[in-house]
Order: C-alpha cells, then structure tokens, then sequence
C-alpha cells in the first residue's frame, strides 16, 4: 500500500513538473500598495488607478514608452502643421471597445471635450488647455487645433488621464472600466483585488498573460510574505523596509531599483520670513547632506537631484554642485541673513516613509546651523489643505510625483510661494516651443534658475524599487509614468 | 417586561441621535477636503469645485446633516464619495469578512478560555493553576501582529498549509468556501489567542468567587460529584461577568481589527473605516461608525436577554 502511495506521490510530481515544463505560466498575482478609490483615470489623481489600468484597459492616442518616450498607441500616426498648431492624428482600425462597441474618431472627440469641459473633474485639466477645437475629418482621422503650437502636446496625450473613453460607458468606468486595452476588467473585489485578463479582441499584438490578479496589500511586513509564500510574484513598487537585503540575496526574486519622476524636495515657503530671504534658503541648501538624507530615508536608493528635474531625462543638468554641503558656509550665510544664532521653524511631513525618516535626518542637520525644525507629522488629507492649500507651513517634505512638472515653479499662487518673471518667461517659451534642442536648453535654464534661487531643498529622486519572481520577464524597471503595463510581461519558459 | 424593552428601545434611539450629531460634527470640523485627495495637487480650483458640487459638498451643513439622517430612518445610508457605489453594499461587502471572523475568533477564544478558567479555578493555588494563567498572562502581553506574522511565517511561508493572507471571496461552491475558511484560519487563531486569554482570566476569577458560596458547599455536601457541581452550579452563576466581557470583545472584533486586517490584508470592516477616514470619504465613515454603533447597542441588548437566560431571577421579577 505504502509502495502505491509512493508511487502515485512520484507519478504527480512527475506530472506536475511536465505540464509547466511544456507551457509557460499564464496568470499573475502583483502586490499594490493602496487601493484605489475608483479605476477611471480620467477622474482621479491617485497613482493607484495608472498603476493598474494604464496600458492594460485603457489606451490613449499616445502612449508613453518604458524609457518615457512617446509611442503611437490608438493614433497610428499624425501629421502636424507647419505652424506646430494642427494635429491630424490618422487612427488604428478594428479597435474596439471591450462592451463591443467600435472604436472611431467621434470616441476621440468625446473625450478630448469631455476633459476640457467646464464641469470636468478631470485631475490634469492643465494638459487639455492648449486645445482649441477637436474636429471628426472621419471615421478614422481626426484634427485637432491649438490655441498656440506646443511642444509637448503628444506627450500629454500620453498620460492616462488622456486616455480615450467611449460615451456609451465612460459614466461607468470607475466602477468597471471599458478602455481599447489589451486587457479587459473583470472583477474588483473591494478591499482585496483587482482582477484583469486576456482581451480575446485587441486589435495589436495579443499579450502573453491570461491574467493577472493586483492584490492591495498596505502593510510592509505583509508584502514579504506574501512574496515568500508564493502568493504574490510581483510587487511593482515595494515598500523597501529592512527586509530588502533578505530578499536581494535570496535567487528566487529580482530586485530592481529604478527612477520614478518622483523629485524629494525640503520644500520652503518663498512668501513668509525667513524663507523669503534669499540667504536663509542658500545656508538651509548648504546645511544638507544628500548622502545621509537618502541613505536614512531610502535605504540609500534614490538618485541625489540639485534642482527640479529627473535624471533619467534627456534634459536633465547636474546641479547638484550648485550649494554643496558645507556647514560653515552655511552658518556665515544665516548670519549674513541677520540670524547669527539661527531661528525656529516647523517641518511638516506627510505620512510617506521618505518623509518621515528624511525629516528626522534634516531636523537633525538643520540643528547643525542653528535652526530648530519642530516635527509635526500629519496625514495626508491635513497635508494636503494646511500645507498645499492653505500654505500654513514653514518646512516640509515631499515628492512631486507628476512627471516632467518644472513648470509648477511657474505657477501662480502654489504653496512654494515662489515668484520669478525670468522663470515664467522662460516656461512661457518652452510651451510654444516645439523642437527639441531648445527645449531641452530652455529646460537647463529653468532648472539653473531654481537652483540657483534655492526655491527649495533639492533632495533626491524618489525611487522604483520593483521585486519580483526571477522567471518574470518583461516587467519595468523605471516609472517615467505612474503605469504598470503588462503588455509585454511573460514568464519564462 | 414590554415597559423595560420599550425604555431601553427609547435610550437606545436617544443614544443613536447623539452618535449621530457627534459623529457628523467631528467629520466637520476636521481638516481635509475629499475632492482635492481625489483630484492631487495639480488640479486646477474649477475642477475642484466641479467635483465638490457633484459629491454635494457645496450643500450648507445643517441641510447635509437632515438629509443624510432621513436617509438613514429609511434604510438609505447614502454613495461613498470616493467607491461609487453605496454604503450599504459597502459595509455588506466588508461584513462578508468581518462577521464570519469575528465569529470564529470568538467561538475559539471560548472554546478555550473556558475550560482553562475552569480548571484554574478548580485547582486554584495549585501548579496546573499558576502555570494556566501564566499562559494567559503572556497571552495578553504578546501583541497579536507579532504572533500573526510567526503564525505566517510558520504556517504559510514554511509549510505552505495556508495562504500568507488575502481573502479569495466566499464564491459559490464547497470548494471555494473551503478556499474562502482556510484564508480566515490564521486571523482568527491570532485574534482568538489573546481575547481567550482575557476570558480565561476573568472566568477564573468569576469561579473563584462563586466557589466560596454556600450553595455550592451544600451541593458538595449533597454528594454531588465535583464535576457536577463545577459546570452546572459553578459555572452557571459564573457566567454574567464572562457574558459581560464576550459582548465587549464581539464588538471589538467587529472593527477593531484592524492591524490583524492589514497583517493578512483582509477586506474587512476596520480597514474600510480606515481607508474612509484618510480620503475624507465621510459619508462612508459616517455610515459605519452609526452601524458600528447600532451593532454595540445591540450586542448589549444581546447580553441583557442572556443574563436573564442564566439567571432566572432576572427573568422574573425586577
């Protein structure tokens, strides 16, 4: 009987090894942080929808590449007018929605003016604001006019907050999102997971997963055993932690640290004494010593950054010379400042790790020069109307997390409180400018002029730190967009 | 009988219109607007005020405050301004988790605490009782995300028996049910393992005290056997406390739960209030913390009715 027993034992293990020896594994479990609210992206700012249904379900007229390129997606190809300020974009056919519904130039026009509209709640109303009209030439093509040429139009229409809706179903995509995608939704679990799989119809290359499962998992020690058990084979962006090491030396997973366009910044209020002064800003920057910051707050993972700009960019300047660390030179510059003996100061942090174990390190810095910094950690939400809205802050710590936002700097009335013409001239060129060598030099001037004026504290790119099983292929390394596209992830054979 | 239920049916509405007032008041004055959480840092005022009038924020208090109850009376908790879709299937949803757990957790932690109680208390003084309630002791003191993730890393990442957590949903079939149990086993030991504790005190110290009474010497003097007069005579008279701190311990698990839930990331109850609060979804949290409460006012009500159940006394007369 034993002997039987045995042999059956052997016979499944056999069986069991050969089935997945022939074909590769089909499905997926990723580990996602927080959940989302709703999963429409046009109607949202969380990261966490772009995280599950960018690139998936929804698709854009561009979209925006592993290396944050611009690629063709539902728009085939475009023409744009010797005065930058028409675009013909000629449209994939055969598309279709995942209700059935085809896919035409009249679904582009929709949602190009649903998002501009007045009652709009889309999160980045900013990107359709060159939009002058959207004309239908036909079924396949469609004309879209500028108010003024803009350079990076194609970008924009990349984001997922530019995907393509259709009108039958866009009132109901943030419960069950209708997109073009690869993938189709097909179950949201509150509170669990998000369930997507194999859209049989997608007018491109099919993808290699059958499905894959995103499952919200917001506590760090949970997510490692999750990754241990097997339960979870990815987690696109993992809460670092202590555990990291562990997981880095352990042959069953990769661990691959990337960029997001997270800027870390020690954010200063511009407007209010004594940040106003210019001096005070210059011995703060002074007083900070990037290595120390980011390895207590990133475990030594994110990329130090002298201005506001992502190093991954092509644009990107190294400024990160520009106020090196010097404590004596920082104390003569606050005593310049007529603060010999430094003052007091409040540094509110948000819930992020980044910022509450960087603050501690900063406070501790910034005590170095004479400056008390009081800690006052608060949650998001009181974040987000003391400190963003109502500009009621001395210090503070955060990550800017859209990409390519410079131009925030140039924005009225934003918490920095920061003001400088020559800064908006040079924001106000780069929007009509559209060829690229001197985009990328107005670019440099930008990040000079900010760095220069010591707006802020310019700490680090915030990183991607992505674990997962090491027979998965085809995952991002990079976050050049709040995504995590599937599209050409696989397992190995 | 029916003048003691209707007077405590009229404190217990009068405790839910104050709940409410508190709740609703607290929510208000709290800093933090759901639409900009929504909406992040790049988006522009009219968007913002586009999205407040949709999630009808731009309504003055005091009309919120009136149509949100009257909703209530009649069954109607209201939309979640963040999920769209309504409380109820909401809360339903999450009870779907929470309910079954904390009944579970529950009838372990009495199936254990019980009988050690007893025993302790029957062998007081002696090692069998120092060395129970020793265990009881570090029960309380062990914090339970610790013991939950040794039980996972035990159970789950070593021996692979059960999931490290997640909740695959209850389903359809036996099958799926098995899967759906076996996802709950590790919360509830956890959770059990220190309310049993708890219990298992409050149990022997309840037997203690009614060990000392002449009921029960004249019952010993009867001849009745020990084990008898222990869980029929003992026990019973025992129970009010133990009953007491059970209803306690039912609500908590309820919603209290929340490190366990976010340990084995369970969509359960306490992590829906949690979620709410943090994107200012107030009308979900406003809605839970009523249900919680109705639930508490219940529970008690619950244990009101037992107490008659155990001793006839309270049956009878006042």
């Amino acid at each position: 009987m034993k002997t039987i027993a045995r042999f059956l034992g052997a016979a499944a293990i056999l069986l069991a090894s050969g089935t997945t020896a022939l074909s590769a594994r089909t499905d997926l479990v990723l580990g996602v942080v927080l959940e989302p609210p709703h999963l429409d992206p046009t109607a949202g700012a969380a990261a966490a929808i772009d995280e599950i249904v960018y690139a998936n379900i929804f698709e854009g007229l561009t979209r925006i590449g592993p290396d944050g390129e611009v690629q063709p997606a539902l728009a085939e190809s475009w023409e744009i007018s010797e005065d930058g300020k028409t675009y013909t974009f000629k449209l994939r056919e055969g598309a279709k929605f995942h209700d059935g519904t085809s896919f035409d130039a009249e679904d582009v026009k929709f949602t190009l003016d649903r998002a501009r509209a007045e009652d709009s709640t889309n999160a980045q109303k900013v990107l359709f604001s060159a939009i002058d009209t959207v004309e239908v030439v036909d079924p396949a093509s469609v004309k879209v006019t500028l108010k003024h040429p803009q350079g990076s139009f194609l970008w924009k229409m990349g984001w997922g907050d530019a995907v393509i809706v259709a009108p039958e179903s866009a009132e109901g995509n943030k419960e069950k999102p209708v997109g073009t995608g690869p993938f189709r939704f097909e179950n949201w679990a509150k509170g669990s997971s998000v369930t997507i799989a194999r859209n049989p119809d997608y007018w491109g290359e099919p993808v290699a997963l059958e499905k894959a499962e995103f499952r919200f998992i917001p506590d760090a020690a949970a997510s490692v055993t999750a990754l241990l058990s097997g339960d979870v084979q990815a987690f696109p962006n993992f809460q670092a932690g202590d555990a990291l090491p562990q997981i880095q030396a352990d042959p069953r997973f990769e661990v691959v640290i990337g960029a997001t366009e997270g800027e870390t910044v020690l954010a200063m209020n511009n407007s209010k004494e004594p940040f106003s002064n210019i001096k005070v800003r210059q011995a703060i920057s002074h007083a900070l010593n990037r290595d120390e910051i980011i390895l207590g707050a990133t475990s030594g993972n994110g990329a130090p950054i002298g201005s506001h700009f992502s190093p991954a960019s092509p644009a990107y300047v190294d400024l990160t010379g520009t106020y090196p660390y010097d404590v004596e030179r920082a104390k003569a510059l606050l005593a310049e400042a007529g603060h010999p003996d430094g003052f007091s100061a409040t540094l509110k942090l948000p819930p992020p790790p980044y910022a509450r174990l960087g603050g501690e390190i900063i406070a501790s810095q910034l005590r170095e020069i004479g400056i008390e910094a009081e800690i006052v950690p608060m949650e998001w939400a009181q974040w987000l109307e003391q400190v963003f809205t109502n500009k009621d802050y001395d210090l503070t710590i955060v990550s800017h997390t859209e990409p390519n936002d410079i131009n925030i700097y140039a924005r009225d009335d934003y918490y920095f409180g920061y003001d400088n013409p020559k800064l908006d001239a040079v924001m106000a060129e780069l929007e009509t400018t559209t060829d690229t060598a001197k985009r990328n030099e107005l670019f440099g001037q930008a990040q000079r002029i900010i760095a220069e004026d010591a707006v802020n504290g310019f700490l680090f790119q915030l990183p991607k730190v992505g674990v997962w099983d090491a027979k998965l292929e085809g995952m991002w390394e990079n976050a050049p967009i709040q995504a995590t596209d599937l599209t050409k992830v696989h397992w190995a054979e | 009988m029916t003048a003691y239920l209707l007077r405590r049916l009229t404190i217990a509405i009068a405790t839910l219109l104050v709940a409410s007032l508190v709740v609703f008041s607290i929510l208000e004055i709290l800093p933090g607007d759901p639409a900009r959480i929504m909406l992040g840092m790049n988006a522009s005022a009219d968007t913002l005020e586009a999205l407040r009038t949709e999630m009808g924020l731009d309504r003055p208090v005091v009309a919120r405050y009136l149509s949100w109850l009257g909703g209530m009376a009649t069954g109607d908790f209201g939309r979640s301004l963040t999920y769209s879709s309504s409380v109820t299937d909401l809360v339903l949803e999450r009870l779907a988790v929470s309910l079954p757990l904390a009944a579970i957790a529950l009838a372990l932690s009495t199936a254990i605490a019980i009988p050690v109680g007893v025993f302790a208390a029957s062998r007081r003084g002696h090692a069998a009782d120092t060395l129970s309630m020793g265990a009881a002791q570090v029960g309380v003191a062990v914090p339970n995300f610790w013991f939950a993730l040794l039980l996972v890393y035990v159970f789950a990442v070593g021996l692979r028996l059960v999931p490290a957590g997640g909740f695959p949903g209850w389903g359809e079939t036996w099958a799926s049910h098995f899967e759906a149990l076996k996802a709950l086993v590790l919360p509830a030991v956890s959770l059990a393992l220190p309310q049993a504790a708890i219990l298992a005190r409050v149990t022997r110290s309840a037997m203690v005290e009614v060990m000392g009474e002449d009921y029960i010497r004249t019952a010993r003097a009867k001849g009745l056997p020990r084990r008898v007069v222990l869980w029929r005579h003992a026990l019973r008279n025992a129970l009010i406390p133990v009953l007491t701190i059970m209803g306690l311990q039912f609500a908590f698990l309820l919603a209290g739960t929340i490190i366990i839930e976010n340990v084995f990331y369970l969509p359960g109850l306490g992590r829906l209030i949690f979620q709410a609060i943090s994107q200012r979804d107030l009308i979900v949290v406003e809605g839970v913390v009523m249900l919680l409460v109705a639930s508490v006012i219940l529970i008690n009500l619950l244990v009101d009715i037992c107490y008659a159940a155990v001793d006839p006394r309270l049956r009878t007369g006042r």
